[in-house]
C-alpha cells in the first residue's frame, strides 16, 4: 500500500515539475523582443518588404533591437494600427537627412553603447561631420554617402562578417558604388577611375586575391567615417602607417624638400596612388620604365646616381638568381646544399633591405646593403660550385670503382677457372 | 731455416686449431644443381649485414642522438665529414637492399623447401632475424630526424596501439613518452646501436653454425633425381670454389651500392618539427608499406571487430605461421604439404601487388 501511495506521490511530483517547465518556458518565449512589424513586411514586395532572413542576419536584430529603434511605433502590438500609430512614435519611413543623426542617437551614446559592444568606438558622427561626405550633408547635399549607403540598412552586419559591405575586402566595391559612377559623381567635379586603377594595383591583389586583410583598401588611406583625400603634404604620413622605413628614409632624403618646394606628393610621384604597381628596380635609373627620367634628364648628378642604384640592385638579384639556379642544379643531382640555401635567404634579405634603402636615394648607403648580399651569393655560389665538383669527383670516383671491381670480377672469373680446370 | 710466414704458422697452430678449420672448410660441399644459385642470397644478406655494421660504426662517430642534434649531425656527416656522405647513402641504401635480400633468402628457403627436418632451428632463427632487420629498418628510420622520418615514426607507433591490452603500454614504450620527442629518438638509437645488433649477432652466430652443421639442403626434388641416378650427383668445394663464387657476388653488391650512393645520394629532408602537420600521403619505407595499405583499406569494422585490430592480428598469426612454418610441413622428405608454397605464392603475390598499389596511392 505505502508502495502505491509512494508510486503516485513520485508521479505527482514529476508532473509539477514539468508543469513548472512548460510555463517556464511559455514566460521565456513571451519575454523575447517581439517583432510584430515582420508578421507583415515579411510579406510585402520590396522596397517595403524585410524577409526573415534578411532580419535575422542583422546586427542590430541579433542584438535584441525591433524595427521600432530606427521606425518607431510598437514592435510588440499585433494590430497593425497600433504599430504605426504616430501615438506610439511611429516614423515610418526615415527621412535620409535625419539618418546620420539617428544612427548617431544610439551610436554617439558612449552608455547606451557599452551594453551591446564596449569595444565599439562613439565617434563616428563627430568625424563624419569633418568628412567631406559630412560636410556636404550639412550643406544639404542628399546624394552624399550617408551611414546606410556603405553599412546598408536591414541587411546590416557587422564589419568583421565577411558578407558585410564594410568588410575590409568589399570597402572598395561599396566606395564604387558612387565613385566609379560617372554620371553620379559629375556635380563634384572628381575622377571616377580610382576603382578601376585599385583593382590593378599591388594593394588590391593582396587583399582581394591573397586575402591579407591588412592590405590597405580604401578607408585605410582615405579614412571611413571621417573620409578625406589626404593632401599633399600628408601623403607621406599616410603610407608611412605601412612602409615606415622607406618613409623615414624618404624623410631623409634629397627628394623631401625639392618634392615639396615643386608641389609634388611624396610617395606617389614615383609609386601613383590608386594604381599602384608591384614595384620593380627597372622603375629606378635611366630605363624605359625607369620614373627618375620624368623629372631628371639622362647624365645629370640624379639620373647618373638612379642608374647607378638601378645597377646595384640588378647586379645583386642577378646574383642571387645565378647562385640559386647553380644550388637547385647541385640539389637535383642529389647534392646535400640545404646549409648554403638556408645562406642564400641572408642574401635576399639584403636585396630587400636595399630595395628599402633607395628611398634615401643615396647610392653609397645603397652599396653597403647590396656588398653585403653580394659577400653572401659569392659564399653560396661558392658552395654551389664546391657541391657541383664533388658532384663529379663522385662521378669519376664511380667509374674507377666500377672498373676495379669488373678487374676483381674478371680476376677472380678467371681463377675460379683456372681452379677448376685442374 | 723456417721463413717468416711459416713460422708465424707453426705459433699459431701450436695456439689455434688452424688446421682443424682448414680440414673442416674443405670438407664443407656445396651441391651444385640447376637451383645452387639461390644458395648465394644467404651469404648476400650476410655481406649487407656487414656493411650495415660497418658504415653504422663510421656513422657513430658523427652522428650525435637528440631532437636538437640529430638533424644537424647528419647534415655535418653529409656535407662536411670526408666521404660522409658515401659512408651514409651506403648505409640507407644497403639497408634497403638487406631487407629486400633477406626477404628474397627467405622465399628462396621457403619454395626449395630447405627449411625441413632438420633445419626447422635456421629456419626459425632466420625468421626471427628478418624481424630483427625490420626492427632495425624502423628504429633507424628516425635517427635522422627530419619530417618523414618524424611523421612515419609516429604513424607506424601508433598501429600497435590498436592491440588490445598491451597496445598502450606498447606504444608508451616505443615512444619513451605520449608523443615521439627526443625521448623517442634516443630510445630507438639505443635500440639499433646496441639492443638489436648485439641480438641479431647471436642469432646470425646460431644461424651460421646451424648452416655448417647441417649442410646446404637440396630441394626435394633434385634429392629424389640423385637417388635414382647417383651418377648425377654433384658437388663442388665450399672452400675456395664457393666461396670465391660468393665473393664475386659481393663484389657486384659492392659496385652496386657505390652507384646507388653516388647517383642517388640518401636525401636529407627537412628537420622534423614536432608542431607541424604531418605532409600530406606521408608513407612508410616500401617494407611496410603492404601492411600500411592493408590497413588503409581495411573497413573500420569488419566480423563485428575494429578493422585496423583484425588487420593487426591477422599480421601477428602470418608472422607466427611463419616461424612455425617448419612444424606445419611433413616430416617425410618427399611428401611435402603442397599447400604450402602455394599459399606462399598467394601471399608473396599480396605483398608484391600491396606494396605497389601503396607506392602509386595518394
Amino acid at each position: 500500500m505505502n508502495r502505491v501511495r509512494g508510486l503516485v506521490t513520485w508521479r505527482r511530483r514529476a508532473g509539477l515539475v514539468l508543469a513548472a517547465l512548460l510555463v517556464c518556458s511559455g514566460l521565456m518565449v513571451f519575454a523575447q523582443t517581439k517583432n510584430s512589424c515582420l508578421d507583415c513586411h515579411s510579406n510585402l514586395p520590396e522596397p517595403l518588404g524585410v524577409s526573415a532572413e534578411t532580419y535575422s542576419q542583422n546586427i542590430h536584430a541579433q542584438k535584441g533591437l525591433t524595427c521600432a529603434a530606427c521606425h518607431g511605433g510598437d514592435a510588440s502590438a499585433d494590430d497593425p494600427e497600433k504599430a504605426m500609430s504616430r501615438a506610439a512614435g511611429w516614423k515610418g519611413k526615415i527621412n535620409r537627412k535625419q539618418i546620420p543623426e539617428l544612427c548617431a542617437s544610439c551610436h554617439a551614446d558612449a552608455e547606451r553603447m557599452k551594453k551591446y559592444n564596449p569595444g565599439l568606438r562613439v565617434d563616428q558622427f563627430q568625424q563624419y561631420k569633418t568628412s567631406v561626405h559630412g560636410m556636404k550633408w550639412a550643406k544639404d547635399d542628399g546624394k552624399v554617402a550617408v551611414c546606410t549607403d556603405c553599412h546598408g540598412v536591414h541587411d546590416l552586419r557587422a564589419p568583421s562578417d565577411p558578407r558585410s559591405t564594410v568588410h575590409p575586402t568589399n570597402i572598395a566595391t561599396t566606395c564604387s558604388h558612387c565613385h566609379a559612377d560617372a554620371e553620379y559623381m559629375k556635380p563634384y567635379g572628381i575622377k571616377t577611375d580610382q576603382f578601376a586603377n585599385y583593382e590593378q594595383s599591388v594593394h588590391h591583389d593582396a587583399m582581394v586575391v591573397r586575402g591579407d586583410l591588412s592590405a590597405p583598401t580604401c578607408t585605410t588611406c582615405h579614412g571611413n567615417h571621417g573620409a578625406t583625400p589626404p593632401g599633399v603634404a600628408n601623403v607621406t604620413a599616410v603610407c608611412s602607417n605601412c612602409h615606415v622605413f622607406q618613409a623615414q628614409l624618404f624623410e631623409t632624403s634629397q627628394h623631401k624638400d625639392v618634392f615639396a618646394t615643386m608641389g609634388l606628393p611624396g610617395c606617389v610621384t614615383c609609386h601613383s596612388n590608386h594604381a599602384i604597381k608591384h614595384p620593380t628596380d627597372e622603375m629606378i635609373g635611366t630605363g624605359p620604365k625607369a620614373v627618375c627620367t620624368n623629372c631628371h634628364i639622362v647624365g645629370d648628378a640624379g639620373a647618373t646616381q638612379a642608374e647607378a642604384m638601378h645597377n646595384q640592385l640588378t647586379e645583386l638579384a642577378a646574383a642571387i638568381a645565378a647562385s640559386d639556379e647553380l644550388l637547385g642544379r647541385a640539389e637535383r643531382q642529389g647534392m646535400e646544399v640545404s646549409q648554403a640555401k638556408l645562406q642564400a635567404a641572408q642574401a635576399r634579405d639584403a636585396l630587400l633591405k636595399a630595395r628599402v634603402t633607395v628611398h634615401a636615394f643615396r647610392d653609397s648607403e645603397l652599396k653597403r646593403d647590396t656588398d653585403a648580399g653580394l659577400a653572401v651569393t659569392r659564399q653560396t655560389h661558392a658552395a654551389g660550385e664546391k657541391a657541383m665538383e664533388e658532384w663529379k669527383f663522385r662521378r669519376v670516383g664511380l667509374g674507377l670503382s666500377v672498373v676495379a671491381i669488373a678487374i676483381v670480377l674478371v680476376g677472380l672469373g678467371l681463377y675460379i677457372r683456372n681452379l677448376e680446370q685442374k | 731455416m723456417a721463413s717468416p710466414a711459416n713460422s708465424i704458422r707453426q705459433w699459431l697452430d701450436e695456439r689455434f686449431p688452424l688446421d682443424d678449420l682448414k680440414a673442416l672448410a674443405q670438407k664443407k660441399k656445396v651441391p651444385l644443381h640447376r637451383y645452387s644459385y639461390w644458395y648465394f642470397l644467404g651469404g648476400m644478406t650476410l655481406f649487407l649485414f656487414g656493411v650495415q655494421a660497418l658504415t653504422g660504426a663510421l656513422l657513430l662517430m658523427y652522428y650525435r642522438p637528440g631532437a636538437d642534434e640529430a638533424f644537424e649531425s647528419v647534415q655535418f656527416i653529409m656535407t662536411q665529414v670526408q666521404f660522409g656522405w658515401l659512408v651514409r647513402s651506403v648505409h640507407s641504401w644497403s639497408a634497403n637492399l638487406l631487407v629486400f635480400m633477406a626477404f628474397a633468402h627467405l622465399f628462396s628457403v621457403l619454395f626449395l623447401r630447405s627449411y625441413r627436418k632438420p633445419r626447422e632451428l635456421t629456419w626459425v632463427s632466420g625468421i626471427l632475424l628478418l624481424f630483427l632487420m625490420l626492427g632495425f629498418g624502423f628504429s633507424g628510420y628516425l635517427l635522422p630526424w627530419n619530417t618523414l622520418s618524424y611523421f612515419a615514426t609516429k604513424v607506424g607507433t601508433e598501429i600497435p596501439a590498436q592491440i588490445p591490452i598491451i597496445g598502450r603500454p606498447v606504444l608508451l614504450f616505443l615512444r619513451g613518452g605520449e608523443d615521439i620527442t627526443g625521448s623517442t629518438l634516443t630510445r630507438l638509437y639505443g635500440f639499433h646501436v646496441a639492443i638489436l645488433p648485439a641480438v641479431a649477432t647471436l642469432l646470425i652466430g646460431l644461424h651460421l653454425a646451424l648452416i655448417q652443421w647441417f649442410g646446404m639442403s637440396v630441394p626435394p626434388g633434385i634429392e629424389a633425381e640423385w637417388q635414382t641416378r647417383p651418377e648425377r650427383k654433384r658437388e663442388i668445394r665450399f672452400f675456395p670454389n664457393f666461396v670465391l663464387r660468393e665473393l664475386m657476388a659481393w663484389y657486384v653488391a659492392l659496385g652496386l651500392l657505390g652507384a646507388l650512393a653516388a647517383l642517388f645520394p640518401w636525401s636529407l629532408g627537412v628537420k622534423a618539427d614536432p608542431f607541424a602537420s604531418a605532409p600530406a600521403g606521408i608513407k612508410p619505407e616500401w617494407y611496410f608499406l603492404a601492411m600500411f595499405q592493408t590497413l588503409k583499406l581495411i573497413p573500420a569494422k569488419l566480423l563485428g571487430m575494429d578493422g585496423e585490430m583484425l588487420g593487426i592480428l591477422t599480421f601477428g598469426v602470418i608472422g607466427a605461421v611463419a616461424l612455425l612454418l617448419p612444424f606445419l610441413d611433413q616430416e617425410k622428405p618427399f611428401n611435402t604439404r603442397r599447400w604450402i608454397p602455394g599459399l606462399a605464392c598467394v601471399f608473396l603475390g599480396y605483398m608484391t601487388v600491396m606494396t605497389v598499389y601503396g607506392w602509386v596511392a595518394k
